[in-house]
This record gives structure tokens, sequence and C-alpha cells, in this order.
């Protein structure tokens, strides 16, 4: 009975070891011409996942730097995960032609 | 027959001494005040025995000749950064008709409207635009959107009024390539243009002159200002194999020049508002309206081909004697331009 337990711990340990965990997600709506939330805060050496979300019209999200360049459609997100390497604080832009407003479509990604 | 890196070889096998393709088409800027007029002419001695051989290799052997760029007219916008309306843009027209010689060709590099969510009244902004750009004498006029044009509709207006977003055509000797970075709305060419672009310049020897004219600037200048095209590499790898590549664009509404491998790419002035120099501006904000000055920075572009060498001319709308306190009032007559 001890050695059943032992060998069902043993194998727990390693398919725990074995799964890397999650990616923490970051949800970002955009809609005609904001970005929610705008400012987003990163960590240096943390996988994230970035998920853009457009909920009235086709946008972009691009941080070069960061390695950012998703496009969503209305009702079909995209997303990325990403490792920042560096800290800095990071502008972002719709490259999606959106309207009248889209030059102001910005928001931050700050990485500490 | 023996190869020389540098230089020119004959079909005959000769050597042409010291001769360096890239010098054959060549462009050198001049500021004159309202677009931008590109000219051709031989620059070395070689150059009239290396335009027959490029008439033999590609048919047709570059001869003088002068285009003129045009760029964001943006008819339709009325705000404070430039209360004029489409006036710089008539005034434009004005020039160009006095130039002598005339240009064989003009090239508008897009935003040629301003956008509006109502579709009857972009129709409208089009049908204003083809107006003023039928006073011009030169009759030959090729059109690329910007995204102001056709980023909303993919292009559905533009197309009515002016036909496809992307074409080839040659010139005396010179190939042109319109190129369509917008109509996806976001900034790029796409897999099927790029792939027609490749099929499209198969057939042209590696020293065809090539002039390629589109909207947004086909590599990173201020990809923060969305002064980029997100498949621009992709363009340039399948026109890097050619030796004298010429890329006019506008977009950024200011005249840059810049040489990445063989290619030269310049950016004409805009017809409305300037922007800033991203070297030094924070912002991305429009140079503000100078009554005194209310064509400061803005624009024409010429062209000239003379056989071997490609000229710049960069033409602020501002010349003196209709600068300063009485400026608007004299750019709003007409005849008086020249």
């Amino acid at each position: 009975m001890k050695r059943c337990l032992f060998l069902f711990l043993l194998v727990a340990l390693l398919a725990s070891a074995q799964e890397p965990a999650k990616p923490r997600v970051v949800e970002i709506t955009a809609k005609r011409f904001e970005f929610a939330p705008n400012v987003v805060t990163l960590h240096r050496g943390e996988a994230v996942t970035i998920r853009l979300n457009a909920i009235d019209h086709a946008h972009g999200l691009l941080v070069k730097p960061l390695g950012i360049d998703l496009d969503a459609d209305r009702g079909s997100p995209d997303e990325i995960t990403i490792t920042p390497a560096a800290a800095g604080s990071f502008p972002a832009i719709c490259d999606h032609y959106c309207g009248m407003g889209h030059g102001n479509m910005k928001m931050t990604f700050v990485v500490q | 027959m023996k190869k020389v890196a540098g230089e020119f070889h004959r079909s005959k096998g000769e050597v042409m001494a010291s001769f360096d393709r890239r010098s054959f088409l060549r462009l050198s800027a001049a500021s004159i005040g309202a677009g931008a007029v590109l000219q051709f002419f031989p620059s070395t001695a070689h150059a009239a025995t290396a335009a027959k051989l490029l008439g033999k290799r590609t048919g047709e052997a570059p001869s003088p000749f002068s285009i003129v760029q045009l760029s964001d007219t943006h008819v339709g916008f009325n705000g404070p950064p430039d209360p004029l309306g489409t006036a710089a843009f008539e005034r434009a027209v004005d020039m160009i008709n006095a130039l002598t010689p005339q240009p064989d060709l003009i090239l508008f590099t897009g935003d040629l409207t301003h956008d509006s969510e109502d579709s009857a009244e972009h129709s409208k902004r089009f049908a204003k635009f083809k107006e003023i750009a039928g006073h011009l004498r030169v009759k030959k006029r090729f059109f690329v959107p910007g995204e102001h044009d056709a980023a909303l509709d993919g292009g559905t207006l533009f197309r009515e009024h002016l036909g496809e977003t992307h074409q080839s055509f040659d010139h005396r000797g010179v190939h042109f390539v319109a190129l369509d970075n917008v109509s996806a709305g976001r900034p790029a060419v796409g897999k099927a243009q790029i792939a027609w672009l490749k099929s499209d310049l198969a057939r042209y020897s590696k020293e065809t002159p090539i002039v390629v004219f589109t909207h947004r600037p086909l590599f990173d200048l201020k990809p923060e200002w969305e002064w980029f095209t997100s498949d621009g590499d992709a363009v340039m790898n399948v026109l890097a194999p050619y030796d004298a590549v010429t890329v006019l664009y506008g977009h950024i509404h200011r005249e840059q020049q810049t040489t990445l491998g063989n290619a030269q790419h310049y950016a004409a002035r805009s017809l409305i508002f300037a922007f800033p120099d991203p070297a030094t501006a924070a912002e991305k904000k429009p140079l503000p309206f100078d009554a005194s000055q209310p064509f400061r920075n803005l624009g024409i572009r010429r062209i000239t081909d003379s056989g071997s060498r490609l000229a710049i001319d960069d033409i602020e709308l501002t010349k003196r004697e209709v600068s300063g306190a009485n400026g608007v009032a004299q750019l709003l007559r007409q005849g008086e331009l020249l």
C-alpha cells in the first residue's frame, strides 16, 4: 500500500513538473478610437499572452520593440505570447485604419 | 567574357571602362516649392552609349523626359492645421501648367481625398479631386490610393472613380509600377500583389530603370507614427536584383530621401498641412498653420529623365513673390504663379 502511494505521488510530481505554467493573459479591447486598458504593465522575463478583441471594426495593435503585431476583426480576436526582455515604456498604436480618430488610438506597455 | 566587378559589359564582350550602371539613373534634388519633378539626363561620358545598350536589352532606350509627383491633397479636409482646403492643390495645378516643357506624366501618391463615414460625401470628394486634377494640361495621370481614400471600403470608391489600385506601364525606357499598400486596411501590400509584382518584373533585365510609386514608405521610417509598410521588406526583396530602383511615396507630408541597397526612396511634400521631422519631434502633430506663409512646406515634385540621370526638383509652393503678409491673397489669385 505504501509502495502504491509512493508511486502515485512520484507520478503526480513528475506530471506537474513537466506541465509548463500557463502565461498570464492580458485582454485588451479595441474600439474606435481607444484601447481599454490604455496602460498595461508587464514584467521582464515573464511570459504573457496579449489578446486583442475588436468590438466595432477591424483594429490592429503594433509595438515593434516588443514583437507585438496583432490584427483583430470584429468578433475574431488575435493573440500573441511574448516574454519582454528589456524594461521601459513602449507606445502602441492601432495600425489598421479605422476612421477619422484613428491617429489618436494609442496605448502604452510598461515593462518593469 | 571577362567579368570585372563594378564595370559594365557590352554584349559583344568589351568592358565599358569604369561605367557604374547605378549612375545611369540617379536623382538629384533641388527645392523649387509645390510637389516634385523628376528628370533623366546623361551624367557620365559613357551615358549615351549606355543608353543605346539599355535600349537593346530592354527594347526601349531611355530618352529625356520629366514627370511630376503630387501627394496628399486630402480633398474634403478643412480644419485648423490647414484652413485653405484645396487652395494648395489648385495652386500646384497652376504651377505645373506653367512648366516648360510640360512633364510627360503626373503621378499622384495617395490620400487624394479625405475620408468620410458617409459614402456619398466621400464620393463627392473624389469627384472634386477629379475636377481639380482635370485642369492639368498633362493628360497622362496615374494614381495610387492612400488610407484616407481606400482603407475603410477596401478601395471600392477609388476604383469607381480612378481605376485599379495597382498597375504597371513603360515610358521611354523606364518601367513604372504603382503599388497599393493601403486597401487592406492595414499597411500592407499583400501576398497576391507581391506575386503579381514578381511576375510583372520577370520580363525585364536587371538594368531596366524602375520607378515604383506608392503611398506609404516601403521601409520602417517611423513605425510608431505609422510610417512603414508591414511587408515592405518582401517588396524590396523582389526589387533587389534591379540596379536602378526609385521609390516615390507620400503619406508623411514632408520631404525625405533614404538610400537602401540599390533603391532610392523619396517622399514628396503634401498639398495640405506638413508633419514635423520625426528625428526631432516628440509627437506626430501637424505643423501649425502660418497665415503669413500659408503654403510653407507644401509642394510638388518634378522628376526629369534625360536618358541616363533622374533629377528631382522638390518645389515648395511658397515662392518669394507670394510670401509674406499678402501671401494668402496673392496665392488665391490666378495666373500670377510663375
